[in-house]
């Protein structure tokens, strides 16, 4: 069954491979996103050595590192998902011999993979010869980073596959779609790490799971998180990981019984 | 005037387009909204932290952003050319625009406006008003014509460098990612432009001059007196590149010769 699983991502790693032209493409416009976004904390800097306990060099590592792992883990299975209970396909995904959620999530999954290696990584290059930037030396800090990294990747995920199912029952959801990546842009701590924010947002922010997504392992890899910080912030992934599939699973059960294929 | 009614008749078929989906079309307002919210979110949380990004105010920044929105919003709103590769040359649409009596790009920007948009307009305005309860301004009676030039320049400069770009799927018919950079760069203009490195300083007013759409103008009715040469020189460049851009497309339509049968 495994086997299964490993094929959807190999298939889609190579189909995304098919269209690699476009990730070139990509790498220059987040190049030129962090560097709106280095220039302006740049400047909120000014002479100030350190804020919220992130210095300007640490700041600008966010910025680029928070940038190029939103290539891993961003992807449109949202989009692909609603899609296809729109165009009525999904009636034929759901008599395969597999889970249909769990095909869309290894398909994201080879989506990110081929992302990481031709996009995340090779950008990081270009980047940190532009940007005078800190990566840490190659040790268990990155493997920590890793981890980190892949959890917020499968909250992304069930994020989406909730926004996804929500077709299910409001048929054309894709303002939905729009609004929800947004929102997870803003409050994922892309753009401002959430430790800026005033304290009474982090507070609502610390509740909802989108810091998982973005901020948590950056700044693992930023501060070197270690010892209880680590575990505590991969505590809170891990928590986000397994809560999130209790709404993903009540959407699935409700959603096949009222499945209406509007054509096809 | 032909062109007012014609622009009537299309927009009232717009309507009825848009409308047969009518959630859609209030997501896509709401949707609008939080893209520009967010930008205004990241000013007020930022300013918590310094009370000046290279000797510019909170109220300073947030009114450049807001000017910046009013020739912005204008330019998405008649200016949609994203698709035009696609739907014009892949698809062949071209072929029938050509063989109308009306020149091709005006029927072109006809087709894809989407005149939602100009609330833009409207949150700009409401943007820089609510600067202005900070900021002490004095307007003179000759500041609101500069406004509307300054923003009809604006509109031009984007217009201009857009359709030089949407020019390129006359010639091949190969795609290119080359807006969405664009696009990109041009967000660099909402900002002060005084915090970025010198060279990005230089293609920003000379090469690109996206800083001619929020900066420059925006800092002159600041009453920022250093930069108020820039800000009246923007009706001009704006003037050029759309001058450029449409003589591009004329080059282009006599080059080209269809994808298909």
């Amino acid at each position: 069954m495994l086997s299964a699983y490993l094929e959807v991502i190999r298939i889609r790693f190579l189909m995304m491979l098919a269209y690699r032209v476009n990730y070139y493409s990509g790498i220059v416009i987040y190049s030129l996103n962090i560097g709106v976004y280095y220039f302006l904390w740049m400047a909120i800097y000014g002479s100030n050595q350190s804020l919220q306990g992130l210095s300007a060099v640490q700041m600008a590592t966010y910025i680029s590192i928070s940038w190029m792992a939103r290539a891993f883990y961003f992807n449109n299975l949202d989009r692909e998902i609603a899609q296809e209970i729109r165009d009525g396909t999904v009636a034929i995904q759901l008599i395969r011999p597999y889970h249909y959620l769990l095909v869309k999530v290894f398909q994201g999954f080879g989506e990110g993979i081929f992302r990481l290696l031709l996009f995340s990584i090779p950008g990081m290059v270009v980047v940190s010869l532009i940007f005078p930037i800190h990566l840490p030396d190659p040790g268990v800090v990155w493997l920590k980073f890793a981890l980190s990294l892949l959890l917020g990747f499968i909250v992304n995920v069930e994020i989406n596959l909730i926004t996804g199912l929500l077709a299910f029952f409001v048929l054309n959801n894709q303002g939905l779609i729009r609004a929800k990546r947004v929102m997870v842009d803003l409050l994922s701590g892309l753009f401002i790490p959430i430790s800026f924010y005033p304290e009474w947002a982090q507070i609502v922010l610390n509740y909802l799971p989108f810091q998982a997504i973005s901020y948590l392992p950056s700044m693992v890899l930023v501060k070197g998180l270690g010892g209880t910080e680590f575990m505590h912030a991969l505590m809170i992934q891990a928590a986000w990981c397994v809560l999130l599939c209790i709404p993903i699973q009540a959407i699935w059960r409700k959603a096949r019984k009222i499945l209406v294929v509007q054509g096809g | 005037m032909f062109h007012l009614r014609l622009y009537m008749e299309y927009l009232k078929q717009y309507m009825k387009v848009r409308l047969a989906y009518r959630w859609d079309f209030v997501a896509q307002f709401v949707t609008d909204f939080l893209f520009q919210a967010i930008n205004l979110v990241f000013i007020l949380v930022v300013f918590g932290h310094t009370n000046n990004l290279n000797g510019w105010s909170q109220a300073e920044v947030i009114f450049i952003y807001g000017y910046f929105l009013i020739p912005w919003s204008i330019f998405v709103a008649f200016f949609n050319l994203w698709d035009f590769n696609e739907r014009y040359i892949i698809r062949g649409e071209l072929d029938r625009v050509l063989t109308r009596p009306v020149h091709s790009l005006v029927q072109v920007i006809m087709e894809t406006m989407t005149p939602e948009s100009l609330i833009g307009v409207i949150t700009g305005l409401i943007v820089m008003g609510w600067a202005m309860t900070d900021l002490n301004l004095t307007w003179t009676w000759y500041d609101p014509i500069w406004f509307i030039l300054f923003t009809l320049g604006g509109v031009a400069i984007y217009a201009g460098i857009f359709i030089s770009l949407t020019s390129i799927s006359l010639f091949t018919d190969s795609k290119s990612d080359i807006q969405p950079i664009m696009y990109n760069i041009g967000n660099y203009g909402r900002y002060p432009v005084n915090i970025y490195h010198r060279v990005i300083q230089f293609v920003l007013t000379w090469i690109l001059p996206f800083a001619f759409v929020g900066f420059y103008p925006a800092s002159y009715l600041l009453d920022k007196a250093n930069w108020q040469w820039y800000a009246f020189l923007t009706p001009i460049v704006g003037m050029v590149f759309l001058g450029i851009g449409v003589m591009i497309w004329n080059v282009g339509i006599r080059h080209y010769r269809g994808a298909g049968n």
